[in-house]
């Protein structure tokens, strides 16, 4: 194992923010079993303000799992240096079979818990939480996966054997590789091109739908959670060979990086939150119908759609010019 | 207009030392009225016009805020109605030492985040309209009694609620301030204010403008 | 979104304002919270420079070295291996090099005597590093003698002194030519200390190693990017055990965070119940508290690591660099380059600001649900 402070931090905030859901549950737990809106009893009245704690808890967990993850990511540039084969994240990740899966668990726990956020905010806003059972419930389904992500990532720092030879973006990412990554980059930039504006179109005329006519929000929802992974395995398979002018560099970390003008975080900031906030959009519309609530679902899905759409298109936006501004010409040769 | 029926409340519930400051209670309250509690010391009045205003949440009963039925409603909630529609003057006053008067006065508009300028504009023109416009910048610690009360009295005027509630507003005040005080609570009546009050003071509870004493006994109201 | 960041003023005005009235706790508190960040950052900063200093000077450095091998030992090399390795693909260039130790009683130093190879030097004449030139008082034009391998004395008369820039590795350093080399060390003509191998092309390095140790079955090739590995991860290590050294003062600190956030005093209870009885809602005391942390953060963060930074790079680590150097009688002025990486910022921000904000939920939360009724008692 390697014992580097930045491996240090990230093990201790995925132990500390378990720690921290794991509290929260408690009183979770006690609220599911004993919480009566109509009772004016002492106990109900401390059950009434452990929600405060609960929510501040898990608002504070997943902001430092946001962070957590940046650092994750920086942490696996930095260490390229002390692998044979890496030449970036790409190979640091790859130097044991936990490195993609915690990343990925890690990105899962950010969708998660915000969409936890955007419900509990909702409920909050009904004089009767009438969803209280519904969230501290789902609040009891985040625990397990911020501890899973949270042993993987263990398991990834533990097994980082410096001697072992990794392979980065180069032989990852090549066509006559296997597995996800090779089979991730070898789709062609046609089908990629095409998926991503295709699935970008989906979200766009859904959105545009549910603002208009407050109707199909699922749909809006269901398309931004398929645009999201269409959009990784375009900025992998296509995009980024755009930003390298590199027709085989296809690193989904490299482009966050000074050399390409930080383009990625134009990328990935509006792309993560305007999937997380398309999702909100989708979890909160079937609410709209509880008398206490329907003000509030109105006032905060039609604006979490709207902030949505904005990011979507910054998104689709930064992408377009990513490739239009490149000098790598792909059209005549491969397509 | 303010309905109580059968308000209850209870204190370290389902422990030996239960206790129930408020039993039973069932009253209406007026718009445009001044009530006031009176009873002895622990009969229950602070307990009583706290769950009125919002403070604290009846064990058992109802409240009904006009329309508005107000028991079960959560804390959140509870605050939210609390800060439009009630203001609250203190039997010690209750000002943040190290603020000055206009801070003071301002507070209770912070969570509503009304525009900076407005705000400074309608707190100094309350405190002007109490005869504190030279103090605006002082400290508070340095305020003399009256100066205090009606510093209080501005801080709950601020949000313009509909109703004010004063926890034995005079106790630490001269017969003169009290009566004083009194002359402002009527003048507040004739603007259209419900006033509820809670006194020992026979000062407050003989002052003309009164439409109302209640008297409460081990936490249940005797006669009116 | 205005109302949003208006509300967001009027509670960072109050927390200011309520900051101010306590001085002597809150200044307290920053007063530790800075020292915390101060250590740590000084750490992360000077191990990190250190590191970026060893690669700098790794960037010049051949690709492949190669060292011969007696019975596990390294031994000189012949200078027939050269002719051996004949024309490997990928290497731009080859020759032997010639450096080794000198071990001076007077001050009781290891100097590293080298053959530089783009440089000629005049028979008798030296040129010193300046960690060398500090220790013994040495200027261009002085003399200075040693007793060689035979015995006999050698006196080199000081050409020139090495600049300072990268002093952390140039400060022992010796540089005469090849005849006084051998004569001084006794190495006989045809003999070197290793074979450099200047390989063009990152991905052919391996293959050329795997190719020499066929070739040439007693020698050892070093790659370069195998010592700037080694390097990182000791630099990592290093800084990895001072942080698990300093733990200790990290929790004693956590601990102390805990304790102001949960000792209110009673003045500070009142103050939370005035606020939540005029309709200040439990969530805006909760906000309102979660701004003295981030200001208190905040303020701790900026002046902990911007003490940390001129500690390191103006006054050279004067307080950690006995411990994280490891040489001391020629130690060497190290003045490294001022940098900034995010990195590291993210690490000392999830080792300070995150604790502290950790211990301070519970009561904060405490504080902020007291009974709003609690005024009237
Ligand atoms: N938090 C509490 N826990 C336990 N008992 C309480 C609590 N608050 C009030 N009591 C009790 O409830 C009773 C009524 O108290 P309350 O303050 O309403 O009386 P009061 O009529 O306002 O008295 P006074 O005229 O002295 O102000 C008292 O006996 C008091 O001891
Ligand atoms: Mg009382």
């Amino acid at each position: 194992m390697l014992l580097s402070p930045a491996i240090l931090a990230l093990i201790g905030v995925s132990a500390v923010v378990t720690a921290l859901l794991l509290l929260a549950s408690v009183f979770a737990v006690r609220v599911l079993r004993h919480w009566d809106i109509r009772s004016g009893s002492e106990l109900q009245l401390r059950l009434e303000r452990s929600t405060y704690l609960i929510s501040t808890l898990v608002t504070f967990a997943i902001a430092a799992e946001v962070v957590a993850l940046l650092l994750f990511v920086y942490n696996a540039e930095g260490m390229h240096t002390q692998f044979v084969g890496a030449m970036c994240a790409t190979g640091v990740l790859n130097v044991n079979a936990w490195g993609w899966p915690a990343l990925l668990l890690k990105i899962a726990v950010f969708f998660a818990g915000s969409v936890w956020l955007l419900l509990n905010r909702l409920d909050n806003q009904g004089y009767d939480y009438p969803l209280i059972r519904l969230k501290y419930g789902l609040l009891l389904v985040l625990l397990p996966l911020v501890a899973t992500a949270a042993v993987v990532q263990l398991q990834y720092f533990l097994n980082l054997n410096p001697d072992v030879i990794t392979s980065c973006c180069g032989s990852l990412f090549s066509p006559d590789a296997q597995g996800v990554a090779a089979e991730v980059s070898s789709v062609t930039p046609r089908t990629a091109m095409l998926a991503l504006y295709g699935s970008g179109a989906l979200v766009f005329a859904s959105g545009a739908i549910y603002l208009w006519r407050r109707r199909l929000a699922t749909l809006f929802a269901a398309s931004a959670a398929v645009a999201f992974p269409i959009a990784i395995v375009a900025i992998v398979s296509c995009v980024a060979l755009y930003v390298y002018e590199h027709p085989h560099h296809h690193c989904p970390f490299c482009i966050l990086k000074s050399g390409h003008d930080y383009i990625g975080y134009w990328l990935y900031l509006p792309l993560f939150t305007a999937t997380a906030l398309a999702l909100g959009v989708g979890a909160l519309a079937p609410w709209r119908h509880i008398e206490s609530l329907r003000t509030a679902v109105a006032a905060d899905a039609r604006r979490y759609a709207a902030i949505a759409l904005a990011g979507f298109v910054l998104f689709y936006a930064v992408a377009t010019w990513a490739i239009v501004r490149s000098n790598l010409t792909m059209a005549g040769t491969w397509w | 207009m303010i309905r109580l029926n059968d308000i209850s409340k209870a204190f370290n519930q389902g422990q030996p030392n239960e206790f129930w400051a408020v039993r039973d209670v069932t009253l209406d309250i007026e718009d445009n009225r001044i009530t006031v509690l009176r009873g002895p010391s622990g009969s229950g009045k602070t307990t009583l016009l706290s769950m009125i205003g919002c403070l604290s949440r009846p064990t058992s009963g109802r409240i009904l805020l006009g329309e508005r039925n107000l028991s079960g409603l959560p804390e959140r909630f509870l605050t939210q109605i609390r800060r439009e529609t009630f203001g609250f003057i203190f039997q010690r006053f209750n000002l943040i030492a190290g603020l000055t008067v206009l801070d003071n006065v301002m507070l209770p508009a912070y969570p509503l985040a009304p525009d900076h300028g407005a705000l400074v504009q309608r707190a100094t023109a309350l405190l002007e309209q109490f005869g504190m416009g030279s103090k605006v910048a002082s400290k508070v610690e340095w305020l003399s009694g009256g100066e205090a009360q009606r510093t209080a009295i501005c801080r709950a005027l601020l949000n313009d609620p509909q109703i004010l509630i004063a926890d034995e507003p005079t106790a630490n005040l001269d017969t003169r301030l009290s009566q004083e005080f009194m002359t402002i609570i009527g003048e507040l009546k004739a603007a259209g204010r419900t006033l509820i009050l809670t006194s020992h003071d026979p000062v407050v509870s003989d002052a003309p403008c009164v439409d109302r004493v209640i008297t409460l006994r081990d936490g249940q109201v005797q006669a009116d | 979104m205005s109302h949003f960041l208006r509300r967001q003023r009027y509670l960072i005005d109050f927390t200011l304002a309520s900051l101010g009235r306590r001085k002597g706790k809150n200044l307290g508190l920053l007063g530790v919270y800075t020292l915390i960040v101060f250590l740590l950052a000084s750490v992360m900063l000077f191990s990190q420079s250190l590191r970026r200093e060893a690669g700098l000077l790794l960037e010049n450095a051949p690709e492949v070295v190669v060292q011969r091998m007696v019975a596990g030992r390294h031994d000189l090399i012949p200078a027939a291996y050269l002719e051996r390795i004949g024309k490997v693909r990928g290497v731009a260039a080859k020759y032997g090099r010639l450096w080794g130790y000198f071990y001076d009683p007077a001050v009781q130093a290891n100097y590293t005597l080298l053959v530089p190879r783009d440089q000629e030097i005049k028979s008798g004449e030296m040129i010193v590093g300046a960690g060398i030139a500090r220790t013994r008082g040495l200027g261009a034009g002085d003399y200075l003698t040693f007793r060689s391998a035979q015995g006999q004395s050698f006196a080199f008369r000081v050409a020139d002194v090495l600049a300072s820039d990268a002093e952390l590795v140039s400060a022992d350093l010796l540089l005469v030519n090849e005849a006084d080399y051998r004569a001084f060390f006794g190495i006989a003509e045809g003999m070197y200390t290793d074979l450099a191998l200047e390989v063009r092309n990152p991905q052919e390095v391996r293959k050329v190693a795997e190719k020499l140790s066929v070739m040439l079955p007693d020698t050892r090739p070093i790659l370069r990017e195998e010592i700037l590995r080694t390097y990182d991860a000791l630099f990592q290590w290093r800084q990895g055990i001072v942080f698990v050294l300093l733990a200790g003062s990290l929790l004693a600190f956590v601990i102390f965070a805990w304790d102001k956030a949960s000792g209110l005093s009673a003045e500070e209870k009142r103050e939370i119940g005035i606020l939540k009885a005029i309709g200040w809602e439990t969530a805006d005391v909760i906000r309102m508290k979660f701004w003295e942390g981030a200001l208190v953060s905040l303020g701790a963060f900026l002046l902990g690591y911007l003490a940390a930074y001129v500690h390191v790079f103006f006054f050279d680590a004067a307080l950690f660099a006995p411990v994280l150097k490891g040489w001391a009688v020629l130690y060497p002025q190290f003045r490294p380059q001022p940098f900034v990486d995010g990195l590291q910022v993210a690490t000392l921000f999830f080792f300070t600001v995150f604790p502290y904000t950790v211990a301070t939920v519970v009561p904060i939360w405490r504080a902020a649900t007291t009974d709003p009724d609690a005024v009237m008692r």
